[in-house]
């Protein structure tokens, strides 16, 4: 993490964690009224140690150790938000927003439709499994959120994105879900633009260029999805979504016209997931386009588990992926 | 601890530290009897409209709580910030807003503070310094919380205040909110309305210790007022923003009432033993009041009256105004789900004189 304390200046390699703590502490050195509250982020750098080395910097009133309680922590970010600071939340795991999910989607996510209370803040969300994590450490509750109108929500497969969306999160006007999957953490490295660098909300990305058939991806599966495609050599596009909400819908069905086989793929259970709301918009809006029925590669509808051959088995894997675009390639 | 469902109306509580000379001067006293008429009369006028069907859904008040939110709200300054919940209608009139705008937005109308978002008691003035309740209860404390962290980590003078009924003092956001306040000794007043129902269930359902008591466990006084007495619940509440705004920390301030309406007006109240609701009666906020200023701080009997008239007749006035707000275009229900800007928070209005020509503002704008 020592690497993380210097701000490169020019475009520079760098983790998937190691740009979120860029981004963030770019944010906090250009804003006097970014500050981060959450549990053990203080002296501790956070239980990833995304916030490592900032309570040196910028003080305790500016990197706040909470007590062990997710809604005081959103409750109290709200708080703060509405009175003109711009609060960084960390949950020490995604998970554990369900223990702040009144505050989340009851008071953040409805202020601004209901009073016109703008609420600037950002939840980071330490999402994913693939480490044992057991039911608990592991989700990915993207589809709870994207339930509660008010929220938007990102969630970046790359360093370069992370930092990017993570700088947009925190100026936005809006509560901000920011899904970081925990496996990128370290295990993803490439080019992040050092000083300023944002990436707009709401814009997907075509990672790869194809013609025959699509994955739209986001998170881990974007790279399960390069993988498998680099390993295949097809000629496979996949399709970044970056941003859950708002979804670039013009991207997906640009995607789904072009090659008429879609694939979307993500790490989190599968009813009424993303994959299934893009499934509906594709079927919607390129019903006619269609070479065969999108399909969807995602967990089951079951509880992470903890053991390794069962967690491998519910988690996508690289041959699942293989499988699901061969399939879909010979339709 | 006495217990207000139980015989707790022929006790009165102790007496308050009385109000230093010159603290609240004749105006003072007679804006506190006029924000408690026009909570009443307000009320009334709501309660009228919601049983001539005009008013969907149900229908909240806080009959014989006017006191409570009237006499805490008094001692703010324009800077300081609230989240105001569903008995305590006095601090948005005290705060600047107007019944007309809360009228209306019962009716779901265009002209109401929420434009027909949102119904009843779930609304907040952002330009007078309020964030609007939500139906969960306690969440708002940890919104007030919020906002005393953002003051104390700027370092500012300023102060947070927030009800909650003793029902939602069993929920565990009440929990995280003393202990996140205590923890940080953040500025921030916590006025707790003991009303003796949580709906329909009796404190003795509701705790086995009296959650002002609990105050001292997360670090900081709990107090237990008269909340009939308008002057008591002042004098508390002035003591508890002093010391916020100073860096002493939070308060938690109990007022001992009776709700004597239902939980919503759909509520028969069947549940409240008999005899309860009379004794209460004798010990009205509004005519204890009203006596208090003839028989104690010179007031004429003929200048309560008209402050009371006067009032009933502005609430007449703003009935029709939001009588003839229109009902929202339905098209607005999708936009608004997003801000495209933040605009901060505007300052409340601060009627007590002891703001007049402080903090930048002289506290009387807007003033009904």
């Amino acid at each position: 993490m020592s690497a993380a304390t210097e701000t490169p200046k020019a475009t520079g390699a760098m983790t998937y964690l190691e740009a979120i703590s860029d981004a963030l502490r770019e944010e906090m050195r250009a804003d006097q009224t970014v500050i981060c509250m959450g549990e053990d982020i203080g002296a501790f750098g956070g239980a990833f140690k995304v916030t490592d080395g900032f309570i040196e910097e910028f003080g305790a009133s500016r990197v706040i150790d909470t007590p062990l309680a997710e809604n005081a922590i959103i409750g109290a970010a709200v708080g703060a938000a509405v009175e003109g600071l711009r609060p960084v939340c960390e949950m020490q795991f995604a998970d554990f927003i369900a223990c702040g999910f009144d505050q989340l989607v009851n008071v953040a996510a409805k202020l601004h439709y209901r009073q016109g209370v703008a609420v600037p803040m950002v939840i980071r969300l330490p999402s994913g499994g693939g480490f044992s994590g057991g039911p608990f450490h592991s989700q990915n509750p993207e589809a709870w959120l994207l339930q509660a109108p008010g929220l938007k929500v990102v969630a970046p497969a790359t360093a370069a994105d992370a930092k990017g969306l993570l700088t947009s999160a925190i100026r936005d006007p809006n509560p901000v879900c920011f899904l970081e999957h925990k496996g990128l953490y370290r295990s993803v490295k490439d080019e992040v633009p050092g000083g300023e660098h944002t990436v707009p909300i709401g814009k997907a990305k075509v990672v790869r260029e194809g013609s025959e058939v699509s994955v739209i991806a986001y998170g881990s599966s974007v790279h399960l999805a390069l993988k498998a495609a680099d390993d295949l050599g097809g000629d496979v596009e996949v399709l970044d979504l970056r941003s859950l909400c708002p979804l670039d819908v013009d991207a997906i069905l640009a995607t789904a016209r072009k090659t008429g086989k879609v694939l979307v793929a993500h790490e989190a259970t599968r009813s009424c997931g993303v994959g299934a709301e893009v499934a509906a918009l594709i079927s919607q809006h390129a019903f006619e386009d269609l070479d065969a029925p999108v399909r969807r590669l995602t967990a089951p509808d079951v509880p992470i588990p903890f053991s390794p051959p069962l967690e491998q088995a519910v988690l996508p894997q690289l041959e699942d992926m293989k499988e699901a675009l061969d399939d879909l390639s010979s339709y | 601890m006495m217990r207000t469902n139980g015989a707790v109306a022929s006790e009165p509580a102790p007496a308050a530290k009385p109000a230093e000379p010159g603290r609240l001067n004749h105006e003072d006293r007679a804006a506190l009897l006029r924000y408690m008429a026009m909570m009443r009369a307000a009320e009334e006028r709501g309660l009228t409209l919601y049983r001539q069907g005009k008013i969907p859904g149900s229908f909240y008040d806080g009959c014989g709580q006017e006191a409570i939110s009237v006499g805490s709200a008094f001692t703010l300054g324009p800077r300081d910030r609230m989240c105001i919940l569903h008995r305590d209608l006095g601090a948005h009139f005290v705060r600047g807003v107007t019944p007309d705008r809360y009228l209306a937005n019962y009716m779901g109308r265009e002209g109401g503070l929420t434009g027909g978002r949102d119904g009843n008691m779930h609304f907040g003035d952002r330009k007078l310094g309020c964030v609007g309740m939500v139906s969960m209860l306690p969440d708002m404390a940890l919104v007030a919380t919020g906002m005393a962290l953002a003051f104390k980590a700027r370092g500012e003078a300023r102060v947070a205040m927030t009800y909650f009924g003793e029902g939602s003092t069993a929920n565990g956001q009440w929990h995280e909110a003393m202990n996140m306040a205590g923890v940080s000794r953040l500025p921030v007043v916590f006025i707790l309305e003991n009303n003796g129902f949580a709906y329909s269930t009796p404190n003795e359902l509701e705790f086995a210790v009296d959650p002002v008591e609990r105050a001292r466990t997360y670090g900081f006084p709990g107090v237990s007022v008269d909340g009939n007495d308008v002057e008591a619940v002042f004098e508390a509440s002035q003591i508890a923003v002093e010391r916020a705004r100073e860096g002493g920390g939070p308060t938690l301030i109990e007022c001992r009432t009776m709700r004597m309406h239902g939980h919503g007006a759909h509520d028969d109240m069947s549940y409240v033993p008999e005899g309860l609701h009379e004794e209460w009666a004798k010990r009205d906020p509004i005519d204890l009041y009203a006596k208090r200023l003839v028989a104690e701080h010179g007031f004429t009997e003929d200048e309560v009256e008209t402050i009371r008239r006067d009032v009933t007749q502005y609430v007449t006035e703003c009935a029709e105004r939001a009588l003839a707000s229109p009902m929202p275009d339905p098209g607005n229900a999708t936009r608004g789900v997003f801000a495209t800007d933040f605009e901060p928070l505007g300052d409340g209005q601060a009627p007590w004189s002891h703001w007049q020509g402080r903090n930048g503002h002289n506290g009387s704008r807007g003033q009904a």
